[in-house]
């Protein structure tokens, strides 16, 4: 490469610095980096925003970092993952070992495997020795078996609404947890419903434009692929509710597996399980556990890094694995 | 022939013809019978099979879960909803009266099946 050439590279990753790196900056910062990035971009811009920032330490009033954790599946103890709990704390370790402590953690549902006591006791056992206190969660479909999400919200539904949504203000970033596992119809996808879907345009409805908005909710709440069942058949009417905010970031699990997807102003990403991974959409018969050699397990498991930085525009996204 | 001879001639077919005709009928009944004892569904890579499935009106149909995800077995009208069942549990519903049965697992909805009972 002649001098010019990298000259004018170098002047794009300057001008772009403050805004955003283009593909070939993120895979240099990337390299210098060395962390445990793993993101599939379908269909979104392939830009990553704000992500040199993610490794400095804070250097604003306000600025913060939480972790999103998902898909724990206490009590599953199949050949996919014979042990469940040991991955988990391997989850917390990691939290443990970050460089920059969260603040949180918000947990994306399948907390349990059979919706029983001693599996959501486990979790919350495990979650006690993670360097950040509050655990914000959300219901997956197996939190809510046999009894429609009763155990669920005696447990975790005490400031929730309905089948247990509810939303919470961090430094300044408003948080909103979704309910979208129960009353699911024949041959249809996750639902929200009209009753939360009318909080939820309430709860929002006197927001300042410029409020951060971070929505995590179980099952994505965009269309990654209906024939498994993966999407939402009524959150065009909840994203439709949030158009007028200049950053939205949308969390969810379900698909134990990292995808992300950019869309005008809404980030959304979902993150891996810390139980099992599934196959890529189409790529098996059905959407269950992928089994895959015993040393390579820890390696399709993680945790999601999530930094605010005060006046960025979007949330800094680093999903790293268990090992 | 003489006539004696014709009527043992025209007798024999018919003999025979009611024989096959009792022995048909006897292997018949045996299958109701098979029938309306019970029937399975296999639960299995996230599907139901069969997918459509046939009974007689008093046949017990029972769903066993052969998958390594837990599903359920639940009427989309209302007649008969499992708990979850795990790997290799089961749920067996008995159809008293005729009709058309359509049912989902309500863990996974994309999941639909039917029971037609005759």
């Amino acid at each position: 490469m002649t001098d010019k050439k990298q000259d004018l590279i170098d002047q794009k990753l300057q001008y772009l610095n403050n805004d955003g790196i283009d593909r070939r900056g993120f895979l240099k910062c990337m390299a210098w980096a060395g962390t445990g990035l793993v993101w599939t971009l379908s269909g979104g811009i392939p830009v990553s925003r704000a992500f040199a920032k993610s490794m400095e330490r804070h250097a604003h009033k306000g600025d913060f970092s939480f972790v999103q954790i998902s898909d724990s599946h206490m009590g599953f103890s199949k050949p996919a993952n014979p042990d469940v709990v040991t991955t988990l704390q391997a989850a917390v370790d990691k939290i443990n070992g970050l460089a920059q402590p969260p603040e949180f953690l918000l947990h994306t549902g399948d907390i349990s495997h059979l919706s029983k006591q001693e599996q959501f006791d486990n979790v919350d056992q495990i979650l006690k020795s993670a360097s950040a206190k509050d655990v914000f969660f959300v219901p997956g479909e197996h939190d809510v078996l046999d009894d429609n999400g009763m155990s669920y919200l005696k447990r975790y539904g005490k400031s929730a609404q309905g089948a247990g949504w509810y939303s919470f203000d961090k430094q300044g970033v408003h948080f909103i947890g979704l309910v979208n596992v129960t009353n699911l119809k024949a041959g249809g996808l996750g639902s929200l419903g009209g009753d939360q879907l009318g909080w939820m345009e309430k709860d929002v409805k006197h927001l300042k434009h410029s409020t951060p908005i971070v929505v995590f909710a179980h099952i994505p709440l965009w269309s990654v692929y209906p024939d498994w069942g993966w999407g939402t058949q009524d959150s065009a009417q909840a994203l439709g509710y949030l158009k007028k905010f200049g950053s939205v970031t949308v969390l969810n699990g379900h698909i134990h597996q990292t995808m992300q997807k950019i869309e005008g102003n809404v980030t959304f990403h979902t993150a891996m399980s810390t139980a099992f991974p599934q196959p890529q959409p189409g790529k098996a018969d059905s959407p269950g556990p992928m089994k895959v050699p015993a040393e390579q397990l820890r390696s399709v498991l993680g945790i999601s890094d999530l930094n605010y930085v005060h006046g960025q525009h979007s949330l800094a996204v680093v999903d790293s694995t268990l090992g | 022939m003489t006539r004696k001879n014709v009527w043992a001639a025209g007798a024999t077919p018919l003999m025979m013809a009611i024989l096959v005709l009792f022995a048909g009928s006897a292997s018949v009944t045996a299958n109701d019978q098979a029938a309306a004892a019970n029937a399975e569904v296999k639960i299995d890579n996230f599907s139901f099979g069969p997918e459509t499935l046939t009974v007689r009106v008093g046949t017990t149909v029972t769903w066993t879960n052969r998958d390594d995800i837990p599903h359920t077995v639940v009427s989309t009208d209302g007649v008969f909803k499992s708990k979850v069942r795990d790997t290799d549990e089961k749920f067996s519903y008995t159809f008293a009266q005729v009709g058309t049965y359509p049912y989902y697992c309500s863990v996974h909805p994309k999941m639909t099946g039917k029971v037609v009972v005759q």
